[in-house]
């Protein structure tokens, strides 16, 4: 996985809440079978009409924006657990998605993913909305370090909350089965001794 | 302090705790379908190793296979593909697989629980997130992405952070025509599609064990469907009758050992959940959602909200665009509306107490001359019961037909699709647009109201029938 300890870029805003995972990428572009290229159809019917033809009025089709962070309304990522989801915002060239609120499976996918999901507050959200409204360019700075989020140039920022091992695992470019492969002793013992496998097994 | 069944389940399955950071949970048993598992396989082809534990992976297709002529090659070349790769891959790592054409093959919630794979006090996981239908036996199940299969896969272990404990109780007794669709439908009305988020829910209550195992299982799944990770239910009498004999479960000395395991597992009167909520049973009628999330369900005979009736300001931009997408108005009634679709099936309302359910209610009737109805079962077993039972002769002369098994028309990835700008009523668990299909539009209800509308050809009130 990359690293990833700090981001500053423009932004993409969609201020939109409930975006399930259905319109992030639709269940008929679910039929590869390896990790790339699910970019080219991230929000698919939102972004192209039945001709395959751009939805002008569809802000990943706006030639004035573009960024490494995506804004969503709250409750990002809800519905289905496909991966893909997150495999197509990264794969597309996101980095972080910054919500008022994710969706528990989104989350988690997100992260396994070096994609990282920044949760603000709704008056943060509805600031950052506001203020994109106003500019274009507005950039944001994203810091896993400090787990700051800063609106540059506007002069307001904001703690997010992160799990101290995610953190670590981010920062360094590790994943959970590097981590989960280092246990395999304890896993060995825990299946020795769970009274719950004994009665289950054979 | 005494202990809720979740955290009964979850605490015998830590293997380790990592400070500031997520449990190691065992999981006993993992699910695995042809869209979600390939990139997993490639992980661990990549890491040059293979499964920890073969023998607590069961595969079977499901999602991208067609409902007719299971038999002969599947003709989408894509979706032939994906099956073929899992059948590849279950060779090749030693999976366990009822892929097509076997007799235990169907939707991996619906072949779990009639094989006797999913236990009371089991850890269960799956890459789909209805994999909360598995908590109706008193189970931890939970969906979960692709890495996370490639973790289970490596080390049969998952890190995941407990979540809250939410405690839901439905009692008093339910009124005609409500099913446990209605039941849930409501529930996520009450608390809306992120209300569980955090949350793992436990469902209790005198209108929740009066539920039959299937019944249980349609409450279960759609946990998800209010953002909370998983649900379940105490096992009871009930449960264990349900799992007796089953292919798979435990039998004769060891199930007896098992029951009495399996008998502790309910939540203590002095445990503490996070948040409690109760409804009372009488207050729920057949319900239908009007808007492309689950929580958007009303009471059958309601009106869709006005736009001023939203109470949070940021809601009512997403509110609006989903009311236009369905093509409906500020408080129209629903009652009325003239429906072409309808779809039984899906992991929600699949299983063989759902058909009997429509073909008893659908028996001597007719359906409407517009309605295209597909009626799909969750499995094989649930097919070759249906047809022991006669329920295709009766379901045949009503003017419908029962297919074979797989996830059909719920998410459109075979060519069971909702054409755009069309209604359908689905006992599946999702509204979402182009769920069903680019442009189709999806109302949820329970099989008993699906059946009503299939026979009328407009959105009916089951109640004002005789049956
Ligand atoms: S029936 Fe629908 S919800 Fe259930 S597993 Fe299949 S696609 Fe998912």
């Amino acid at each position: 996985m990359e690293k990833f300890i700090t981001l500053q870029s423009t932004i993409v805003p969609l201020p939109i809440e409930d975006i399930d995972t259905d319109q992030i990428i639709p269940a008929r572009f679910l039929k590869a079978t390896s990790r790339e290229g699910f970019g080219n159809n991230l929000f698919r019917d939102w972004r192209y009409d039945e001709n395959n033809q751009p939805k002008a009025d569809f802000v990943l089709n706006k030639s004035n924006i573009s960024g490494k962070i995506l804004v969503a309304g709250k409750n990002f990522g809800c519905g289905s657990s496909r991966e893909h989801a997150a495999w197509a915002i990264h794969d597309y060239g996101f980095k972080v998605v910054i919500s008022s609120f994710f969706a528990d499976i989104f989350k988690n996918n997100a992260l396994n993913n070096g994609l990282i999901p920044v949760q603000v507050s709704q008056e943060f959200l509805n600031r950052i909305f506001e203020e994109a409204s106003k500019n274009v360019g507005l950039e944001i700075n994203v810091n896993l370090e400090t787990q700051t989020i800063t609106v540059v140039g506007v002069g307001i920022s904001e703690k997010f909350e992160i799990s101290e091992y995610k953190k670590t695992c981010l920062i360094n470019g590790y994943d959970d089965i590097d981590y989960l492969l280092s246990l395999k002793e304890k896993i060995e013992t825990y299946e020795k001794t769970s009274k719950y496998l004994k009665i289950v097994n054979e | 302090m005494g202990k809720t069944l979740f955290e009964k389940v979850w605490d015998a399955h830590v293997v380790s705790k990592i400070e500031g950071g997520p449990d190691v949970l065992y999981i006993d048993k993992h699910l695995i379908h042809e869209v979600t598992s390939p990139q997993a396989f490639t992980g661990l082809e990549k890491r040059g190793i293979s499964l920890f534990r073969t023998q607590n992976t069961v595969a079977t297709a499901d999602h991208n296979v067609p409902t007719k002529n299971q038999h002969l090659p599947i003709a989408e070349p894509l979706s032939k593909f994906q099956v073929d790769k899992l059948t590849e891959n279950c060779n090749k790592f030693g999976v366990t697989l009822y892929g097509l054409n076997h007799p235990f093959q169907g939707v991996v919630h619906v072949i779990g629980p009639e094989l006797g794979i999913t236990l009371p006090g089991m850890t269960i996981v799956c890459g789909d997130s209805h994999t909360s239908t598995h908590g109706a036996f008193g189970s931890i199940a939970f969906g979960i992405g692709t890495s996370e299969v490639e973790q289970v896969f490596a080390t049969q272990c998952l890190m995941q952070t407990k979540p809250k404990t939410m405690k839901i109780e439905v009692n008093g007794k339910l009124n005609k025509g409500v099913l446990a669709k209605d039941i849930i439908l409501y529930i996520i009305s009450k608390i809306s599609a992120a209300g569980g988020t955090g949350y793992f829910v436990e469902y209790c209550g005198s209108a929740i064990s009066s539920l039959s195992m299937e019944a249980r299982m349609t409450i279960c799944n759609m946990s998800i469907e209010m953002g909370a990770r998983g649900g379940m239910i105490a096992p009871d009498q009930t449960t264990f009758d349900y799992i007796k004999n089953k292919e798979f479960a435990p039998k004769g000395k060891k199930f007896d050992e098992a029951v009495e395991y399996w008998n502790d597992l309910y939540s203590d009167h002095d445990a503490k959940f996070d948040a409690v909520l109760s409804y009372d049973a009488s207050d729920i009628e057949p319900m239908i959602t009007y808007g492309t999330n689950p929580g958007m369900g009303i009471k059958i005979t309601g009106k869709v909200p006005f736009v001023s009736e939203i109470k949070e300001e940021s809601n009512r931009v997403s509110f609006k665009k989903s009311i236009d997408y369905m093509g409906l108005e500020e408080g129209e009634t629903m009652l009325g509306k003239s429906v072409n679709y309808v779809f039984i099936g899906s992991c929600t309302n699949s299983r063989i107490e759902d058909l009997r359910i429509v073909a008893e209610f659908v028996k001597g009737k007719q359906k409407a001359p517009n309605i295209n109805a597909l009626i799909v079962p969750g499995s094989k077993q649930v097919q070759a019961q249906a047809k022991r039972e006669g329920l295709d002769i009766i379901l045949e002369a009503a003017g419908f037909e029962l297919r074979e098994p797989g996830c059909s028309a719920c998410l459109g990835m075979n060519e069971d699709k909702v054409p755009k700008g069309e209604y359908c009523v689905s006992t599946s668990n999702r509204n979402f647009e182009g769920r069903q299909g680019p442009g189709a539009r999806t109302f949820l209800a329970s099989p008993l109201t699906a059946a009503a509308v299939a026979i009328s050809g407009k959105i009916s009130d089951v109640r004002t029938f005789n049956f």
